[in-house]
């Protein structure tokens, strides 16, 4: 079944406007559990206490506020919060554009798909376009009363749409220091690259289950038919022993491994 | 986000406090093992606000019983899965961690992979690695053999109830573990039901590929705009303090996890073997 768009907009590249459509391009499958009321098993309601009285706050009496400093709050009035929303626009405009590899990923934050909205030809012109010259075009724009900044790529024959975290919010490694300490040999570089050569591979996420998720699932079934198997405590091993001679027993056991393949 | 997920979420800087590791573990290549812990690699949003009381007094959530009304504490509450309408299967912590699989509770790579090929629609949330007292070497092993390869390894692991796909990237000596979906946690373009593609002219992509490069940096520079509401919203909070008439003054917090950590300086600390 097509999945429902939830927003629609127009990429804006100089002049040319191409209408789209917005598409999630995930589904969380997390295991979600509700909280419940451990005497009856019924489900809890929330509200809002006092932090030291534990006293009932109702709705209508909360304010919300910014700390500023330790114990001192500037109150934002829901018209204060109104008047800080951006206008709102359907344009999502690309600025420039960058090679393919050059955003770290440490970036990203929500990918959508961007469907053609109406004039198809454009819209799969400009995938054809980023796909021949490696590209990935900045792009920003307001979506519910929100700014966004995010970057545009084609996939396969598509445009997808990623969110940016806000910069104030991302630590990058340039901001930091290399860690201190005694430097790998020389050996135990030349053996080190030996094994991750040998583990080197494709990209393949079908490779990758949620087991534990499974698992969790599983249990959840069997309990429910009253016979929920018992379960071990996990043990959890440690070994340590001189980086090479590690190495060395790696490489070992992954050859050994190979031939037996 | 439902509040009932909340306990499987990956914590953030202010659940941590921030000088806390949020996990510390043991990353193995091989026969290798490397002790880390585990750090947020993004600080909290500046512009969160708190929900506060007619008097300005700081509020929390709390849980309550339905028909008596009751506030009800961590003890009282217990975490259950609706398998039918209004039915639930209770599931304990002790449970949740005895269901881990044994091999996924250290950050195993048994695979390595170009470090760019992995499509960004995989990546969730970072995390920087920092080594553990006496693993200093064998972190710096791991970090300069896959920049010089350019390589990114891939593991999965289970932390706090959630099994995790991630991939570590080496940049700059220093480890970034980045969590990503599940393959069937990701649409492909099929099943979005986008429509098939329609041949584009050759006039047209050529106007699109000179507009590319009329427009091409070398170079990424966050764009600062995503934060200009943020920036608003600070600019209106200081000159509403300055006019004093929206500002309130209570007992600051005793708890410590609120204050104020400079995840930047709890890094470098880390990184530099220090406590």
């Amino acid at each position: 079944m097509a999945a429902r768009a939830i927003w629609k907009g127009q990429l804006k590249l100089g002049t040319t406007k191409i209408p789209v459509k917005l598409y999630s391009a995930v589904q969380d499958k997390t295991v979600r559990f509700h909280i419940l009321d451990d005497k009856n098993k019924a489900r809890v309601k929330q509200h809002m206490v006092d932090s030291d009285s534990g006293e009932e706050v109702p709705n209508e009496e909360i304010q919300k506020g910014y700390e500023v400093e330790p114990g001192k709050f500037v109150i934002l009035t829901e018209e204060d919060l109104e008047k800080l929303a951006p206008p709102p626009s359907r344009d999502i405009e690309v600025v420039e554009f960058v090679p393919q590899d050059e955003i770290s990923q440490q970036w990203y934050d929500r990918p959508y798909y961007l469907g053609p909205d109406d004039g198809e030809k454009e819209y799969f012109a400009l995938v054809d376009a980023l796909n021949k010259q490696e590209k990935e075009g900045i792009a920003h724009w307001v979506m519910r009363g929100k700014y966004y900044a995010g970057g545009l790529r084609p996939v396969d024959d598509y445009l997808l749409l990623s969110t940016f975290r806000d910069a104030k919010e991302v630590i990058l490694a340039d901001q930091l220091a290399k860690p201190t300490g005694a430097a790998p040999t020389q050996k135990e570089l030349a053996m080190a690259k030996q094994l991750v050569e040998m583990l080197k591979g494709e990209f393949n996420p079908k490779d990758y289950k949620d087991e534990y998720r499974q698992r969790v699932m599983e249990f959840i079934e069997k309990k429910a038919k009253g016979h929920a198997p018992r379960l071990k405590p996990v043990k959890t091993k440690r070994q340590t022993a001189a980086l090479d001679n590690v190495l060395a027993k790696s490489i070992a056991a992954l050859k050994k491994e190979k031939r037996a393949a | 986000m439902p509040r009932t997920a909340r306990k499987q979420q990956p914590a953030t800087e202010e659940e941590t406090g921030g000088a806390r590791p949020f996990w510390s573990g043991t990353l193995t290549f091989g026969l290798v093992s490397v002790p880390v812990s585990l750090f947020p690699a993004t600080r909290g949003a500046r512009s969160s606000l708190r929900m506060l009381g007619p008097d300005g007094q700081p509020l929390s959530r709390r849980y309550y019983a339905e028909k008596s009304g009751k506030d009800l504490d961590a003890d009282e509450v217990v975490r259950g899965f609706e398998i039918d309408k209004n039915k639930f299967v209770t599931i304990t912590d002790e449970e949740l961690e005895r269901l881990e699989p044994e091999k996924t509770r250290d950050i195993n790579l048994t695979q390595f992979v170009p470090a760019d090929s992995i499509p960004p629609l995989y990546f969730e949330r970072g995390y920087f690695l920092t080594p553990a007292a006496g693993s200093q070497k064998a972190y710096k092993l791991l970090a300069e053999t896959m920049d010089k390869n350019s390589l990114a390894g891939i593991a999965t692991f289970v932390m706090r109830g959630k099994e995790y796909l991630v991939a570590i990237f080496s940049e700059k000596g220093i480890l970034r573990a980045e969590t990503m979906r599940f393959p069937d946690e990701v649409r492909s373009p099929a099943d979005v039901g986008l429509p098939k593609k329609k041949p584009a002219t050759a006039a047209t992509v050529k106007k699109f590929e000179r507009l590319i490069s009329s427009k091409s940096k070398k170079q990424f520079s966050p764009t600062k705009l995503a934060d200009k509401q943020t920036d608003d919203l600070l600019k209106l909070v200081k000159k509403k303090e300055k006019r004093r008439g929206n500002v309130v003054r209570v007992e600051p917090e005793a708890d410590t996890d609120n204050k104020v950590i400079d995840l930047v300086q709890v890094l470098k600390k880390s990184l530099a073997g220090k406590k």
